[in-house]
């Protein structure tokens, strides 16, 4: 924009026969003051950010450097957490957060796909997708300590009764449990943002694909999701990232064992859950690191699935 | 015009409530953090010390572990645990800290069957439970303990504690005591690795989801078994009786020989008639009460809630079902008590 005023203005003047040279650049116009300062103001604000995700950063790792002197790369893969002896591994919170995660995603995305381009599709307007989009609102806002009351006392004995008729010792909390409970929270990310996308798709493509005699269903897998297919898997990363962040529903309904699940029955452990039960008791130095460490891993593998997830968008990006 | 003179009647108002309101409030108010367990008897007795002597006390039920570190960083006046300070503990707080017993609690061993049937359990059996050795209820162990019952066969589910505990340190201290495998794979402490078993979080989870699982087998404090109407199993003590855990069986657990610091451990009691899995809670403090710029009246205050606690407080403790400190404990407290100093005067004048 304020180039073609620039080539504008300074051809009108040419044109005109002005000297040019003499002009004041209208960029530094006292006039123009406030627009600088605007400029400023949002840069100040937007590395007020990225100091704060630093300083995070450092307080976790200099509050944890003690148990990584004591235990090193051992941490990493030790499957023994005994506050007694003071040996700490997190292998099992890893293995927790990650498998409950990725199922969770797994269960939530028939939904919410299908959610998606129902909302963004077929019913974009009315009373019937007013009444959904509310419905998918209100599901993000329940607080997750609902969840998991809900999790616990109606989920919990369902899950019991389909164990004892497939035979597994009937315990109700474990894996499959807040992988339930958990999909159901993330539904509302990906679904909201699946909708928004699939509603920009360019009517002419989906015109031109229609013209041409494709089917309604022909032309949701051939013209929509190729085209949405980026921003699908953006409202999927922001699901799993709730979804491995999420605390108190699944510290209710995960069955708190600190070892590597056998099955997807048996009750484990995620990395938030460990911290929130065990962080305000730890009164031994190393016991606290651990914990603190354990934090610092969170926040890691929370940043190397960005880091993935924003290349897996990259490339999947239609280039138009 | 008008609206400047609602406007200012309204800030005038404003100004006077807050300059009304009792700025000595930082004076008369205590802060204690600490154990869950006793939280139900604390929060009576500071409630009615408060009507009587207009002292407010805050107490924050975050757990044994988290009191000791409140106290340790000098953020509170008192801590309450259920397990006492260890040397490590001590050394790290670096000035003196002193215990004194306000209560006794029971840890029983409560579960989940048909027909909710009255069960008796050894101390191996029970230690076998939970190191995850006795998987059924049909095991012969328990059916040896208990001829009458019809024991069904179902699975056990172990439930523990996931977060850290006193109770969890009273239990363990216990099964220490009766079985040499237990101090060897876990050992005693307020966390603990676990050898079988799910998690829940706080006294009222593990009664939770006991009572929510067929089959399932916890240790909670006394108070949830009795107001959530669940069994708990009478447990054979040192002397060979089977005890059922109540008030009378857990103060005659505590009658025994005391040292002066009242930093003792009840579990697997001598006496006869005692409750195996009992224990005191205690409050803690400092030795010197001039630290982090106390006022000396704020060491009084505290001093005298302390001693109120011991003394006329204990009338609150039957009715919510908690064993008063014995006598002998009682006296012990009143030393310690006596001993605490104010740059290096003691405080009491008693």
């Amino acid at each position: 924009m304020e180039t073609e005023l620039n080539t504008g203005a300074s051809s009108l003047l040419e044109f005109s026969g002005i000297d040019r040279s003499r002009e004041k650049d209208f960029r530094f116009d006292p006039f123009a003051a406030p627009e600088s300062v605007f400029k400023a103001v949002l840069f100040g604000s937007a590395l007020c950010m990225v100091l704060l995700l630093l300083c995070i950063f450092l307080t976790l790792l200099i509050n944890s450097l003690p148990s990584i002197k004591e235990f090193g790369f051992r941490f990493f893969y030790g499957k023994t957490w005994n506050p007694v002896t003071g040996e700490f591994g997190a292998l099992p919170f890893l293995v927790g957060t990650l498998i409950t995660s990725f199922l969770s995603l797994a269960i939530s995305l028939p939904f919410s796909l299908s959610l998606s381009i129902f909302l963004g599709e077929y019913s974009t307007k009315g009373t019937v997708a007013s009444l959904l989009q509310s419905a998918i609102e209100l599901l993000a806002g329940i607080p997750s300590v609902i969840y998991g009351f809900w999790g616990l006392f109606i989920l919990v004995p369902i899950v019991r009764s389909i164990e004892i008729k497939l035979g597994v010792t009937p315990i109700g909390v474990g894996i499959f449990t807040s992988a339930l409970v958990l999909s159901i929270m993330i539904i509302p990310y990906a679904a909201s943002l699946g909708r928004e996308v699939i509603r920009l798709v360019p009517d002419e493509l989906k015109e031109a694909a229609y013209s041409l005699g494709a089917t309604r269903f022909e032309v949701i897998k051939k013209v929509i999701l190729p085209y949405v297919i980026s921003g699908i898997t953006a409202g999927n990363l922001l699901a799993l990232g709730r979804a491995i962040g999420e605390t108190m529903a699944v510290t209710m309904v995960i069955g708190n064992s600190n070892v590597i699940p056998k099955s997807i029955f048996a009750p484990a452990n995620t990395m938030a859950s460990v911290i929130a039960n065990e962080f305000t008791e730890a009164t031994d130095d190393i016991y606290l690191s651990s914990l603190v460490e354990i934090g610092l891993l969170l926040f890691m593998v929370t940043m190397v699935i960005n880091i993935v997830g924003k290349q897996i968008i990259k490339k999947m990006s239609v280039q138009v | 015009m008008k609206k400047l003179l609602i406007i200012s009647a309204l800030s005038v108002t404003v100004l006077f409530y807050f300059a009304g309101l009792p700025t000595y409030a930082s004076e008369k108010e205590l802060l204690g953090a600490g154990a869950t367990f006793p939280f139900p008897l604390y929060s009576k007795m500071f409630d009615t010390y408060y009507q009587t002597n207009k002292v407010k006390i805050n107490y924050q039920a975050i757990g044994s572990g988290g009191g000791i570190q409140q106290l340790i960083s000098k953020t509170v006046d008192f801590g309450g645990t259920d397990a006492f300070m260890n040397a490590r503990e001590l050394k790290k707080a670096e000035l003196p800290i002193l215990h004194i017993p306000t209560c006794l609690g029971a840890v029983v061993v409560t579960y989940n069957l048909p027909d909710k049937p009255k069960l008796k359990f050894t101390p191996d059996v029970i230690a076998d439970i939970f190191l995850g050795k006795i998987t059924k209820w049909s095991d012969p162990r328990i059916t040896a303990v208990n001829p009458e019952v019809k024991l069904p066969d179902m699975g056990i589910v172990v439930v523990h504690r996931s977060d850290g505990s006193g109770t969890t340190f009273i239990f363990s201290d216990y099964l220490n005591k009766v079985s040499k495998e237990w101090a060897f794979k876990v050992g005693a402490d307020k966390s603990l690795n676990w050898p079988a078993g799910l998690g829940a979080k706080g006294n009222p989870g593990v009664a939770g989801l006991v009572n929510q699982t067929p089959g399932a087998i916890g240790y909670v404090e006394l108070i949830y078994t009795i107001q959530n109407n669940m069994p708990a199993g009478l447990i054979k003590n040192k002397a060979g009786n089977f005890i059922e855990p109540s008030l009378p069986s857990v103060s005659v657990a505590a009658n025994v020989d005391l040292p002066d610091d009242t930093r003792v451990s009840l579990t697997n009691t001598d006496a006869a008639e005692g409750y195996p899995i009992s224990g005191f809670t205690w409050l803690v403090f400092y030795k010197e009460q001039n630290y982090a710029e106390r006022s000396k009246e704020k060491a009084e205050e505290l001093l005298k809630l302390l001693w109120w606690m011991i003394h006329d407080g204990q009338q609150f403790t039957a009715p919510l079902h908690y064993s008063p400190v014995p006598p002998k404990a009682v006296e012990k407290a009143e030393k310690i008590l006596g001993s605490v100093t104010y740059e290096n005067v003691p405080l009491l004048k008693k």
